[in-house]
C-alpha cells in the first residue's frame, strides 16, 4: 500500500505558532548591518582604494561592481534550483517560497548585471551592447528565461503542482547556464567575430581585494533582501491564514 | 484499502476541508454527501491519488487497483468507444481486453456505437462510456464522483448494480443520496 | 516491455487523434510556407547564405511552437490528465508518447519545408538535415515537457514560447553552425543538448503532471 504522508503541520498550529513566532529580528538586523558596512567599504575601497586601470581609465571600475552582482545572481539562480530540488525530492512545501525568493533575487541582480555590463560597454567603447562579451549575453538568455519563470508561476494556481512546475522550470535553468554558455562560445566563432572583449584585469592585490569586499557586499546584499522578502511573504501568508481561520 | 486519518487540504489560505477521516474496506460503499463545491470532488481525488493531502496520513492501494470516475468521464471525444476503451486497456494491461470490452460495451448498451466518435454521444452515453473505463480494469477501488450525472432510467439501473456488487470498496460522491442510501457502510457528510 | 508497449499505445492515440482531427499538421505545413514566404519578402537583396539559412531555423522553431501548444489541448480539456496519470503506466511514458508523436508531425512538416526552402532560397545539404534532424529531438523534448506546464496555466498559447524560446537557443546555435557547415562539433552540440535536456525531461515529467 503506498502512503501518502503530509507534512506534519496541522493547520491551527501552524498559524497559532505563527502569531507566536519570535520575528527573526535580530538576524536579519545582523545581516543588513554588515550588507550595508561591506557595501560602504567596497564603495570606498571601489574609488579610492583601486588603483586606476591602464588602458581603460576610471570607467574600468565598473568591473568591481559588474562582476561580482553577476556572480551574487549565479548564486542566486544556483540558491533558487538547490530549494527546488528540495521541493521536489523532500515535498518541502516551504522550500517553493525560498526558491521562489531566490530567483526573484537573481532576476534583480541578472537586470542588474545587465545594466553595468551595459554602461561599462558604453564607457569603454561607446556601445550600448555588445554580443561577443559571452557573459552579457548569457545573461541576457537567463534573464529571459526566468522571467518566463514568473509568467509561468502567475498563470498556475497555487498549490503542490505549481510548486512542482516552478521547481523543474528552476533547475532546467541551471542546467541551462553551462548550456547555453557554450553554445554562446560556439557561436562567437562564426556568427559573431570578436571585436571587444570586456575582460577584468590580471588582478594585482589591491585589485583582488577590492574585488573580494565588492564581492562579498553583494552576497551579504543577496542575503539580506532574500531573508527581508522571505520574512515578508511569510508574514503575508501567516495573515491571510488568520483571517481565513478568524472568518469562520 | 483505504486508510486516512486526519486528512486536510488546502490551496493557499483557502481550506477546503480537514480532519477528516476514512476507513474503506472491501464490500464496504462510503457515502460522501454535500452541496456543491463543499469539498467532496477534492476528498475524492484525493482517495484516487490525483490530489496530495496538505496534512495527514492516508494510505491507498496501488494504482492498478483504483478506478475512478470524476465530474468528466474522461474519455477521448474525438476517438470512438472502441478505440477509448482499447487504449486503457493497453495502459492497464487489462488480459484479453478486446473481449472485456466487448462485454463491457455490451452491458452498458454501446456495442452498435462502438465505431462513432464519443463527441455525437449524448452525455449520458458518455457517462455510461466512463463506467465501462473505470470497470475495465476490475479495479479493487471504485471511486465515483456524481456517477448519476445525467444517466437516464437505464443507465441508473446500470448504476446501481455496479454499486451493489459487494466485492469491491466504493466511495461516492452525490448530493442526492437517495438510492444509494440504504447501500453504505460509511457516510461523510461535507457542509 | 510495458514500457514500450504503453509508450506506442500513447504515441497511436496521439496519431490516430490528429488523423482525425487533422488540424495541426496541415496548419504547420500552411505556416511554415508562409513564413518562408515572409521571409523573402523581408530580406534584403544578396543576402548571405547563412543568414537566410537562419530564416530556416526561426521558421522551424514557430512552426514546432505550433504543435507544441496544440500538444496537449485534448487533455487539458476533457481533465484527461487525471485518466493518464492514474494509469499504472510509468508518468515519463505519457512524456514520450507524445514527443514523438509531435516529432513525427515535426519530421512530416519539414519534408515539405526543406525542399520549399531549398527551392525559394538556396540548396539543403546533408549538414543541414543531420542538424535539423538532431535538433527535431531536443525541440520535442524539452518542448513537450514544457508544453504539459503551460496547458496547466491561464495564457497557454502566450506562455509556451515564453518558456521555450530561452531554451531553443542552444538548439539554434547548434543548428546555424551545423547547416553552415561550420564544422562537426555543433552537431556534437546538437547531440549533448539532446542527451542532457532529454533525461531531465524525461525524469522531470513525472512532477509536472502528478502531484503523488
Amino acid at each position: 500500500m503506498a502512503a501518502i504522508r503530509a507534512p506534519e503541520q496541522r493547520l491551527e498550529a501552524t498559524t497559532m505558532a505563527a502569531v507566536a513566532r519570535p520575528i527573526a529580528q535580530n538576524r536579519v538586523a545582523v545581516l543588513g548591518l554588515a550588507a550595508v558596512g561591506l557595501l560602504a567599504a567596497a564603495l570606498a575601497l571601489i574609488f579610492f582604494y583601486a588603483p586606476t586601470d591602464a588602458d581603460q581609465g576610471f570607467s574600468q571600475r565598473i568591473f568591481y561592481f559588474h562582476v561580482p552582482v553577476a556572480l551574487t545572481a549565479y548564486v542566486c539562480f544556483g540558491w533558487g534550483a538547490w530549494k527546488a530540488l528540495r521541493v521536489l525530492w523532500k515535498r518541502d512545501e516551504s522550500a517553493d517560497m525560498q526558491s521562489y525568493v531566490a530567483i526573484h533575487q537573481g532576476v534583480v541582480f541578472g537586470a542588474l548585471t545587465l545594466l553595468t555590463g551595459s554602461i561599462w560597454a558604453k564607457a569603454s567603447w561607446g556601445v550600448w551592447w555588445s554580443w561577443s562579451e559571452n557573459q552579457l549575453v548569457l545573461f541576457l538568455v537567463l534573464f529571459l528565461f526566468y522571467c518566463a519563470y514568473f509568467m509561468l508561476r502567475y498563470s498556475v494556481e497555487a498549490g503542490p503542482s505549481r510548486a512542482n512546475m516552478c521547481a523543474v522550470y528552476a533547475l532546467f535553468g541551471v542546467v541551462l547556464i553551462p548550456v547555453s554558455f557554450l553554445a554562446i562560445r560556439l557561436s562567437q566563432k562564426f556568427i559573431h567575430p570578436v571585436v571587444f572583449t570586456l575582460h577584468g584585469p590580471q588582478m594585482t592585490g589591491a585589485q583582488f581585494l577590492t574585488f573580494c569586499v565588492s564581492l562579498a557586499a553583494m552576497l551579504a546584499l543577496f542575503a539580506t533582501l532574500y531573508a527581508v522578502e522571505l520574512a515578508g511573504k511569510r508574514a503575508d501568508a501567516d495573515l491571510r491564514e488568520l483571517r481565513a481561520l478568524l472568518l469562520q | 484499502m483505504i486508510r486516512g486519518r486526519d486528512l486536510a487540504k488546502r490551496y493557499g489560505e483557502r481550506r477546503i476541508f480537514a480532519g477528516v477521516d476514512v476507513d474503506l474496506e472491501r464490500g464496504g460503499l462510503l457515502l460522501v454527501t454535500g452541496p456543491n463545491g463543499s469539498g467532496k470532488t477534492t476528498l475524492l481525488r484525493m482517495l484516487a491519488g490525483l490530489v496530495a493531502p496538505s496534512a495527514g496520513e492516508l494510505a491507498l492501494p496501488p494504482r492498478e487497483t483504483i478506478g475512478f470516475l470524476g465530474h468528466d468521464p474522461l474519455v477521448y471525444r474525438e476517438l470512438t468507444p472502441l478505440e477509448n476503451l482499447t487504449l486503457f486497456g493497453r495502459l492497464y494491461r487489462v488480459p484479453e481486453h478486446r473481449e472485456r470490452i466487448g462485454m463491457l460495451l455490451e452491458r452498458f448498451g454501446l456495442w452498435e456505437k462502438r465505431h462513432e466518435r464519443v463527441s455525437t454521444f449524448s452525455r449520458g452515453m458518455q457517462q455510461r462510456l466512463g463506467l465501462c473505463r473505470v470497470l475495465l480494469h476490475e479495479p479493487a477501488l471504485l471511486l465515483l464522483d456524481e456517477p448519476a450525472n445525467a444517466l437516464d432510467a437505464d443507465g441508473l439501473e446500470l448504476l446501481q448494480a455496479v454499486l451493489e456488487d459487494r466485492q469491491r470498496a466504493v466511495a461516492v460522491a452525490t448530493h442526492d443520496s437517495r438510492s444509494v442510501e440504504h447501500l453504505a457502510t460509511g457516510r461523510l457528510a461535507f457542509t | 516491455m510495458t514500457y514500450i508497449a504503453d509508450v506506442s499505445a500513447l504515441a497511436r492515440k496521439d496519431l490516430l487523434l490528429e488523423l482525425r482531427a487533422k488540424e495541426t499538421l496541415p496548419s504547420m505545413l500552411v505556416f511554415v510556407i508562409a513564413t518562408l514566404t515572409i521571409f523573402h519578402f523581408a530580406v534584403p537583396h544578396g543576402t548571405r547564405h547563412v543568414a537566410a539559412l537562419g530564416l530556416l531555423w526561426v521558421a522551424l522553431l514557430f512552426t514546432a511552437l505550433l504543435a507544441l501548444t496544440r500538444a496537449f489541448v485534448a487533455e487539458r480539456e476533457e481533465r484527461l490528465f487525471d485518466a493518464l496519470v492514474l494509469a499504472p503506466c510509468d508518468r515519463s511514458a505519457i512524456w514520450l508518447g507524445k514527443a514523438l508523436a509531435v516529432l513525427a508531425f515535426l519530421v512530416a512538416a519539414e519534408v515539405v519545408a526543406l525542399p520549399a526552402f531549398a527551392a525559394f532560397f538556396s540548396g539543403i545539404d546533408a549538414h543541414t538535415v543531420a542538424a535539423v534532424a538532431l535538433a527535431d529531438v531536443g525541440i520535442c523534448a524539452v518542448g513537450t515537457l514544457l508544453g504539459a506546464m503551460a496547458v496547466a496555466g491561464r495564457a497557454r498559447e502566450l506562455l509556451l514560447p515564453l518558456l521555450f524560446l530561452p531554451l531553443a537557443v542552444p538548439i539554434v546555435v547548434g543548428g546555424v553552425g551545423a547547416s553552415a557547415g561550420a564544422g562537426g562539433r555543433y552537431l556534437l552540440f546538437l547531440a549533448f543538448y539532446d542527451a542532457v535536456f532529454g533525461v531531465l525531461s524525461w525524469a522531470a515529467f513525472e512532477y509536472v503532471v502528478a502531484e503523488t
